[in-house]
């Protein structure tokens, strides 16, 4: 007998307590909990996003559609890159005021090619206001897993309030589970020496995110 | 389990040990006060939370009651995805498996992120048999590593050492694993971090295999869930070429929609966070198409046993696999905080591995089955479980297993347990006082005697009763039994210097 056959053998021969006709999962599970916490108009959820994330420590920026190359120009300045990575997708706008060298994601680009980079500018796909976290799906603007990991400085626009949610379970209804996904709250971080919290140490350690309009 | 822990003294003689380690109760004591604190303030922010956890509590109990089901709808979908997905029943058989998809790729080194799943099963000493270097890449797991050290907390596997012993360590030690500690490295966690970001750095960029557990799987579409902090599970998740994901059967939730309960209650129970900085999902492999060249190419999926069934079995027990390892009840135990983590001879320490090893295991060995009786009872762990898991009932289950033994399920076949031999002597004891207490003149008449011979007793018990007598002071023996004083006295009511 092979091993799936043997452990599923095994389990349902535990489970001779439980009757055919238990409770089907539609009704198995009271979704009694709240969808949201509180009631807060739009601009309120981009305010609280704004705060959570500062409190975990991102750099976190706020300006309208006209400002954003001006601003992503001046944070990639004030950094002293002289590299940035550049997902396919991204608004080719958003760097016009930019004189960095752009480097392209591209799928053979290996691990040490990255890690030679400076900063990566990306976008998001859907940002959560209670926990203060961004999503990235790997969408066309925001690239492959691994550009926001390497390199040790990640500009995120995040687009308000269009891509802002309230809550886990808003943020959840609109990813698609087939797209590798990445929840980033505030930079890397760690509390294992005396749980004393110390931010950077293996993605990037300095996450600025531009909240736009 | 994992031959990590064999050969560990039973609980009550390793928690003495421990107890008497003063730099390691000031290192747990500092170190489980700290996350208590965050996350009582963690946990207020989130109004719903009972309704939360109820949520979660019935989420994972309806998956385990059909966990064939979601078993088979899982395999289906990674495969569907591009993963394979292998069975193991014990933890040899996993790290067969593990080892062998290893060898095939050729390499001869992996990076790995913390997993609870590789550590039961011992899979870095198997895989270093085989000649494969395995690296830790957490930096808890990697100061533990370098001190040839075992894990003492679920979450924080080196809370057991301050920064003063992690510093001794990284000079000692890193050199012999890769790129040595900086010179002059002081004791700072900043300082301490950034030598361990230095050190694994060039590990992740060249690794071509990296393996992982999962915190959680979605039977419905076959994502997998890794819920992290320093990147380092990123790192793993994404970088090598192919990652093999081994994770216990029970950790399924039916649904990509049950991911909103547990995304909200895991970070908040565990590093008292609103959210932890990373979580990665990802299905299956990545294809070589337009959205292709994200992550590894090759993704193996081991589903692991070891005990899993067995414990399905228990209709009591069977509720400690909900456990979504989050280590809140570790924190918050009266027994963890004094005895530490090692004391528990297992990588599962605290309240919960006081439930799940043995159950895991089975009570055979003198660690197991002392395990029921590490614990207070107290009630705390069940207070902050985000899954509800009655932890004391459960305890008190096993401990009635192990004292008058009965029905149990070993790999999968049913047996009846002996009673342990090392509880004989309670036995004998409750069954003398069970035959005093039906007559009352013996009764009566050893009162007396006890009475009268008060000078002589012993401050401590002779024969089975030393172990008893070595941590508590016997009872003081009244100069007259009370019933021989009701009796005098008419229930009080001719005393004098009394009421009535």
């Amino acid at each position: 007998m092979s091993s799936r056959e043997l452990i599923l053998g095994r389990v349902r021969r535990a489970l001779a307590d439980v009757p055919p006709d238990d409770t089907p999962y539609e009704d198995a599970v009271a979704r009694d909990y709240l969808r949201e916490h509180g009631e807060r108009t739009a601009a309120q959820d981009v305010e609280l996003l704004a705060e959570n994330l500062a409190d975990y420590r991102a750099l976190v920026h706020r300006c309208d559609e006209g400002e954003l190359p001006a601003l992503l120009a001046r944070l990639l300045a004030e950094r002293k890159a002289a590299t940035v990575l550049v997902p396919p997708g991204l608004d080719p706008a958003w760097l016009a005021e930019s004189d960095v060298t752009r480097v392209a994601d591209r799928p053979e680009s290996g691990p040490h090619e990255l890690d030679a980079v400076d900063s990566v500018v990306t976008a998001c796909a859907v940002a959560v206001a209670e926990t203060g976290t961004i999503v990235l799906d790997a969408g066309p603007d925001q690239g492959r897993r691994r550009i926001t990991l390497v390199p040790d400085h990640h500009v995120c626009v995040v687009r308000a309030p269009a891509q802002v949610v309230s809550s886990v379970p808003q943020a959840l209804e609109r990813l698609d589970p087939r797209r590798p996904a990445t929840w980033i709250s505030g930079p890397s971080a760690t509390s294992d020496i005396e749980l004393d919290r110390v931010e950077g140490v293996h993605g990037p350690r300095t996450l600025e995110v531009v909240i736009v309009g | 389990m994992s031959g990590t822990f064999v050969g560990m003294p039973a609980f009550p003689k390793a928690a003495r040990e421990a107890v008497a380690d003063t730099t390691l109760r000031g290192n747990l004591r500092h170190a489980t006060h700290t996350i208590r604190a965050k996350r009582e303030a963690a946990v207020a922010e989130v109004s719903d939370w009972a309704a939360l956890r109820e949520a979660g509590k019935q989420i994972k109990d309806h998956t385990l009651r059909h966990l064939d089901r979601y078993l088979v709808q899982l395999e289906e979908a990674v495969t569907a995805a591009g993963g394979t997905v292998h069975w193991a029943v014990d933890a040899d058989e996993a790290n067969r498996i593990v080892t062998r998809l290893v060898k095939e790729t050729g390499e001869s080194e992996v990076v790995k992120v913390k997993s609870m799943a590789t550590q039961e099963i011992g899979l870095n000493e198997a895989l270093e048999a085989e000649g494969i270097r395995a690296y830790e890449t957490d930096l808890a797991e990697l100061i533990v590593q370098l001190g040839r050290d075992r894990p003492s907390h679920i979450l924080v596997p080196a809370i057991h050492r301050n920064r003063g012993e992690i510093r001794d360590i990284f000079r000692a030690e890193m050199g012999a694993w890769g790129r040595p500690a900086p010179e002059g490295l002081t004791d700072t966690p900043a300082d301490l971090a950034e030598a361990a970001r230095l050190h694994l750095r060039e590990k992740f960029l060249r690794a071509k295999v990296g393996i992982s557990g999962a915190n959680f799987m979605v039977a419905e579409t076959g994502t997998l869930v890794v819920v992290e902090s320093e990147g380092n599970g990123r790192m793993c998740l994404t970088l090598p070429e192919t990652l093999i994901s081994v994770v216990g059967i029970e950790k399924i939730v039916p649904t990509w929609r049950d991911l909103e309960v547990f995304l909200q209650t895991l970070p908040r129970s565990s590093t008292a966070e609103r959210m932890n900085p990373y979580t990665s999902m990802w299905t299956g492999a990545e294809g070589d198409g337009a959205g292709g060249g994200d992550g590894p190419r090759t993704f193996h999926l081991v589903l692991l046993d070891n005990g899993r069934t067995d414990t399905l079995a228990d209709e009591v027990g069977r509720q400690a696999l909900r456990c979504i390892r989050c280590s809140a009840c570790l924190n918050v135990c009266p027994v963890y905080e004094r005895a530490g983590g090692h004391a528990y001879g297992s990588v599962y320490p605290g309240p919960i591995g006081a439930i799940l090893s043995p159950q895991l295991r089975g009570t055979g060995s003198e660690i197991d089955a002392s395990l029921p009786y590490a614990s207070s009872l107290c009630g705390a762990c069940y207070e902050v479980c985000p899954v509800a898991i009655d932890i004391p009932e459960v305890l008190v289950h096993l401990r009635e297993r192990v004292v008058e033994g009965g029905p149990v399920t070993r790999a999968g076949n049913k047996a009846v347990l002996k009673p342990a031999k090392g509880h004989a002597a309670e036995r004998a004891a409750m069954r003398a006082a069970g035959w005093a207490f039906a007559r009352p003149g013996v009764l009566r008449a050893g009162q007396r005697l006890a009475s009268r011979t008060r000078g002589l007793h012993p401050r401590t018990l002779p024969g089975p009763g030393r172990a008893w007598s070595a941590t508590r002071d016997l009872p003081a023996v009244p100069a007259e039994p009370f019933r021989d004083w009701w009796q005098r006295t008419n229930g009080g009511a001719t005393e004098e210097g009394t009421a009535k």
